[in-house]
């Protein structure tokens, strides 16, 4: 009966992290993702993780899937150039890929981790549960904590700066706010297009 | 199952996203690719805090995903900076800092 769960776990996880890089619309690979992170809880509540695998459901399929789901349709499909910078790298890399399948297999057979090959100690009375997870981080790993917090913080007011409007932008919208009227004419698109363009010289214009 | 079935899925899992990382090109899929490199991370870590009865790698597990949350916010704001200013959303193309 494990076993089954986890080769079905195992499946869905694979092929959602297959679906993803092979895709070709980034909001497909959003969705692949869904059913990748949905496997791999499962396979989470298998290793008596419960609290860990109901914060990858709320937190990844909840939260951050909705917000790559935003951004996918906020900056629509593009396409792939077929261009490389390296000759081959389209060929090469699916190789490197197994390469280091291979070479992570065989440092974690090969290894002499006197856990491999059993199934591990009988756990105690709530193990992974959230009341043991909560004492754990609010005794032993307070610091990790209060650090954790602080990096969140310092995420959000950073992806408010980056994703926010520019100064001359958000001067620009309030004189177009400030008229009469709603103008048309005076929204900062062409300036944004010409600041644009330059960069866009500056930036693939190299040979 | 034996903690090694979780440790080789764990390594096909991260072997698959290195894979997407290197062959594509949208920044939004690249996310996407560090993502499944981070649940490998977390599977392992899993895995052997069942084998070991310890609970500190699910503690680390969860701080694991906490930085990933951090991480796609930034990039994600990083690639709607990209769009509002009209760059190619292309990794290639994005090779201004290039020495």
């Amino acid at each position: 009966m494990v076993a089954v769960a986890f080769f079905a776990g195992a499946l869905g996880a694979l092929g959602g992290a297959v679906a993803v890089i092979a895709l070709r619309n980034p909001f497909y690979s959003v969705l692949a993702l869904i059913v990748h992170l949905v496997s791999l809880a499962g396979l989470f509540l298998l290793l008596h993780a419960e609290f860990v695998a109901a914060a990858q459901i709320v937190v990844y399929a909840g939260a951050i899937v909705v917000l790559y789901v935003f951004v996918a349709a906020y900056i629509g499909g593009v396409e792939e150039s077929l261009w490389e910078p390296i000759p081959g790298q389209r060929l090469l890399a699916p190789l490197l890929a197994a390469s280091l399948f291979v070479v992570l297999s065989i440092a974690i057979l090969g290894t002499g981790l006197s856990a491999l090959g059993e199934r591990g100690p009988e756990i105690q009375l709530g193990f992974g549960t959230p009341s043991e997870i909560g004492t754990l981080l609010l005794e032993r790993f307070l610091l990790v904590f209060e650090l954790v917090s602080l990096l969140l913080l310092v995420a959000a007011v950073a992806a408010v700066v980056l994703a926010g409007r520019r100064r001359e932008e958000a001067a620009g919208a309030g004189n177009g706010v400030a008229g009469p009227a709603a103008r048309p004419e005076v929204r900062p698109e062409p300036a944004r297009a010409g600041s644009g363009l330059e960069a866009d010289h500056s930036g693939g214009g190299a040979p | 199952m034996a903690v090694e079935w979780y440790l080789v899925l764990s390594s096909l899992l991260f072997a698959t996203g290195a894979a997407g990382l290197l062959i594509r090109r949208n920044p939004l899929v690249i996310l996407l690719c560090l993502e499944l490199m981070l649940n490998a991370g977390n599977l392992a870590l899993l895995a052997f805090a069942r084998s070991l009865g310890d609970m500190d790698g699910q503690i680390f597990a969860l701080v694991v995903m906490v930085v990933a949350a951090c991480e796609v916010v930034i990039g994600l704001g990083l690639i709607v900076a990209m769009y509002r200013r009209r760059l190619p959303l292309n990794v290639d193309d994005m090779r201004g800092l290039r020495g």
